[in-house]
């Protein structure tokens, strides 16, 4: 499983692995939102949290289809799935790597372009806890629609349809702790619920992945 | 142990291609699978190695002694020959590589990336792959396509070595791997008649 996670994370930085590619889409969409909004900082201070949420969250859904994808089509994830590794941690581990190479930059880069955004003094510690809580749950939900939709030609498309609803509970509470917690509110509610998202599809979701990931094999 | 099918029958997409098969792999002897294209010998090969499940009959002496090989090689094309095997021999609590390197003759070619090597050694570098798992029963599905004569002959050598030391193989080829010790198998005789299912297999 280790030599699994450091391939993956190997291939990611290597020429053409698309490590950067949800990181430069995030600085992208941060950069843009202000030029687009105007130079009214009460407004953009006021929607930072929630911008600096949706471009993770289509940063994320952006690398998803390479999870599988690429596996896919040279013929590994055949060779894994008869490897002596249970299909829920192959599953886990490309979900891990996926995190790593996506999630984690995302949450170090969010202070830095919360600058662009005037988020408020307070609320960069709670972006940053809200998207190292909530991150993983999209990177694990992520897995899911990419299992779902591996083998099927530009299941892209398909993908994002399936995936985009089940992120929204994650955006929803994540966005609020942070809204909350840069307006100086008590953010424990929300953040229990988000804590709660990311734990349970965790727990729950390899599973799903690993049976559905053996039905597109057959 | 050897390995036994059983009055097998395999679907693909649902649709049965082969049915009542039965044959039995003891340790040490290669069966060479023949059939005309399309007669189902990747779908039985598949369901051997247990990537899709049989429609019915057993298999036993299967599941973690199987070593699979399949049209693709599954080489990253960003990583060097060695880093493709060494990973290959990690996932399956293996270390040492050099042995494989050396008897598909890819030592020269070690630190290449594998996305710049000929048709022919990307597939000497999958077979190689083999040798790695440390598994007894070989499963291979046209282990020879693009590869030249000294190629094959070195991946019959392969097989040579692997049943001397108690393994099998299990092959669908058309061509002569000069292995005048493998038992023909012909799947033609076995092509399943149509038959109407009552059960969406995609949901069971």
């Amino acid at each position: 499983m280790i030599a699994l996670l450091t391939r993956d994370l190997r291939l990611a930085v290597r020429a053409g692995g698309g490590f950067g590619l949800g990181l430069a889409f995030f600085l992208i969409v941060t950069v843009l939102v202000p030029l687009g909004v105007g130079p009214e900082t009460a407004l953009l201070s006021k929607i930072a949290p929630g911008i600096l949420w949706i471009g993770a969250l289509l940063a994320c859904l952006l690398s998803l289809d390479r999870i599988f994808a690429l596996d896919f089509e040279d013929g590994s994830i055949d060779l894994l799935a008869t490897a002596p590794l249970p299909m829920e941690g192959i599953v886990t581990v490309k979900a891990l790597a996926h995190w790593l190479t996506t999630g984690l930059p995302l949450v170090l880069a969010a202070p830095a372009l919360g600058v662009l955004l005037s988020l408020p003094q307070g609320g960069y510690f709670w972006v940053v806890v809200s998207l190292a809580v909530g991150t993983p749950a999209l990177s694990v939900i992520g897995t899911f629609g990419a299992a779902l939709t591996v083998g099927l030609k530009r299941g892209g498309l398909l993908m994002s349809l399936l995936v985009l609803p089940l992120y929204v509970p994650t955006l929803v509470f994540g966005a609020e702790v942070a809204r909350r917690g840069g307006e100086g509110l008590t953010v424990q509610t929300p953040l229990l619920m988000l804590a709660g998202i990311s734990f349970g599809a965790v727990a729950l979701l390899p599973f799903a992945s690993a049976a559905v990931l053996r039905i597109n094999l057959r | 142990m050897e390995l036994q099918v059983k009055n097998l029958a395999v679907a693909r997409g649902g649709v049965p291609v082969l049915e009542g098969l039965s044959f039995s792999l003891t340790a040490g002897r290669a069966l060479v699978l023949r059939g005309p294209n399309g007669s189902g010998k990747t779908t039985l090969l598949r369901t051997i190695a247990g990537l899709q499940p049989a429609l019915e009959g057993d298999i036993t002496g299967a599941g973690e002694r199987i070593a699979y090989a399949a049209h693709a090689d599954g080489l990253k094309t960003a990583l060097t020959v060695t880093e493709n095997l060494t990973f290959w021999a990690q996932v399956f609590g293996n270390t040492d590589i050099s042995q494989a390197l050396a008897g598909f003759d890819l030592l020269g070619l070690a630190e290449r990336p594998a996305g710049s090597l000929s048709a022919g050694q990307k597939r000497r570098l999958g077979l190689a792959r083999l040798m790695v798992t440390g598994r007894p029963v070989w499963v291979l599905d046209e282990p020879t396509v693009s590869l030249d004569a000294a190629s094959v002959a070195l991946f019959a050598e392969a097989v040579r070595g692997h049943l001397a030391t108690g393994g099998s193989a299990l092959m669908a080829t058309h061509i002569d791997l000069g292995l005048d010790e493998a038992d023909v198998f012909d799947v033609a005789p076995y092509r399943a008649v149509p038959r109407v299912s009552a059960v969406d297999e995609a949901f069971l």
